[in-house]
């Protein structure tokens, strides 16, 4: 009774220590409005069921780190567990006429700029609790943004895996501009992907699990 | 008459020159090599406050970087500060398009490492002068607002 006692108890010791193993923190990176919330959306729902925050066309939808505990993902037999971290869009500038534009009165574009302000702050403070990194940028939009390599930079110095997506490649002309991401970060993978519309979500899975083995 | 008129005409025009004036500040290498990560930060971002753009001799490190967009981020809509919008951002390295010799490399190497990198300029330009800034491999361009 003691000996299986013992054998059990360091039998939870080592599973627990294989789950922690395969408990991946998985953030999502970017600059606003790449489609970040789309692709953990697009992940939560092919694997939960379930949406991890809303997205919309005015910048800065995102406001608040939003969590997706345990979502467990299976690709070509091996099976990882996540814990999905979508961060506000990272900027260097938030002006609150922009969001007019869209749209939103005075008060409400200056209290979502101030929200986003706190966003940003939130977004760099979580670098340091991840394990991998997906940044998700725009295909349609320039690579060589400071916002870009600040994030890289970062990531670099605190030794955590990157994988570039390029996303909106549904959009007339994006396909086209892959190659610009590809020549601006040349040490890393760049997969591109439409998040709204699903596609090469294959290689993403492929490349995903290949970053966090 | 003739002459009060002569007297105000040119004081108007250099207060219009004045409220639409750019300043570019150079700041060198060696005025903020020797100071604390943490003061670095607050003067360039009190500096980009006062609507001055930036010409800084080398780089910042990737966590300063980080710092100094936290730091922007306090600043917009603050009292004192609202009509700061935040700061365009960009380094600039000029690389020689000629291949250089080992000897050459080597001492701009050894030269680095000792000093840090001074060839590279980072620019800072307050966004509610400076719209955007175009970078790309070999050239950098500064959008100004109207």
């Amino acid at each position: 009774m003691p000996i299986r006692f013992i054998k059990d108890f360091f039998k939870r010791i080592f599973y627990g220590m294989f789950a922690t193993k395969k408990h991946v923190k998985l953030g999502f990176y970017g600059p606003p409005n790449s489609g970040k919330t789309t692709l953990a959306n697009r992940i939560c729902k092919d694997w939960t069921g379930e949406e991890i925050g809303t997205v919309s066309k005015i910048p800065h939808e995102t406001r608040e780190v939003q969590i997706k505990e345990k979502v467990e993902i299976e690709f070509n037999g091996k099976k990882l567990t996540f814990k999905l971290v979508d961060t506000p869009g990272i900027a260097t500038k938030i002006d609150y006429e922009e969001f007019l534009h869209f749209g939103l009165k005075t008060r409400e574009a200056k209290k979502r700029a101030k929200e986003a302000t706190k966003g940003v702050i939130e977004s760099i403070k979580w670098l340091d609790d991840m394990d991998a990194v997906i940044i998700v940028l725009d295909s349609k939009k320039n690579p060589y943004t400071q916002v870009n390599i600040t994030i890289i930079g970062n990531l670099v110095a605190r030794k955590i895996p990157v994988l570039i997506v390029a996303n909106k490649t549904d959009l007339r002309g994006a396909r086209a501009k892959i190659k610009k991401i590809e020549a601006a970060f040349p040490e890393y993978d760049v997969v591109p992907i439409s998040a709204k519309k699903g596609k090469n979500m294959e290689e993403f899975y492929e490349c995903l699990f290949g970053l966090v083995k | 008459m003739v002459k009060r008129k002569s007297r105000i005409k040119p004081k108007t025009k250099l207060r219009t020159r004045r409220k639409n004036g750019i300043t570019i500040q150079f700041i060198p290498y060696a005025e903020i090599a020797y100071i604390s990560s943490f003061k670095r930060i607050k003067m360039l971002v009190n500096l980009a406050v006062e609507n001055k753009i930036l010409l800084i001799q080398g780089k910042l490190a990737p966590s300063e970087e980080a710092d100094l967009i936290e730091e922007t981020m306090k600043y917009i809509g603050k009292r004192g500060s609202s009509k700061f919008k935040g700061i365009e951002l960009t380094t600039f390295s000029p690389q020689s398009s000629q291949a250089l010799s080992f000897f050459t490399t080597f001492k701009e190497r050894v030269a680095t490492t000792m000093f840090g990198n001074r060839d590279v300029i980072t620019v800072i330009g307050p966004a509610t002068i400076v719209r955007e800034i175009r970078k790309d491999p070999t050239k950098i361009q500064l959008l100004l607002r109207k």
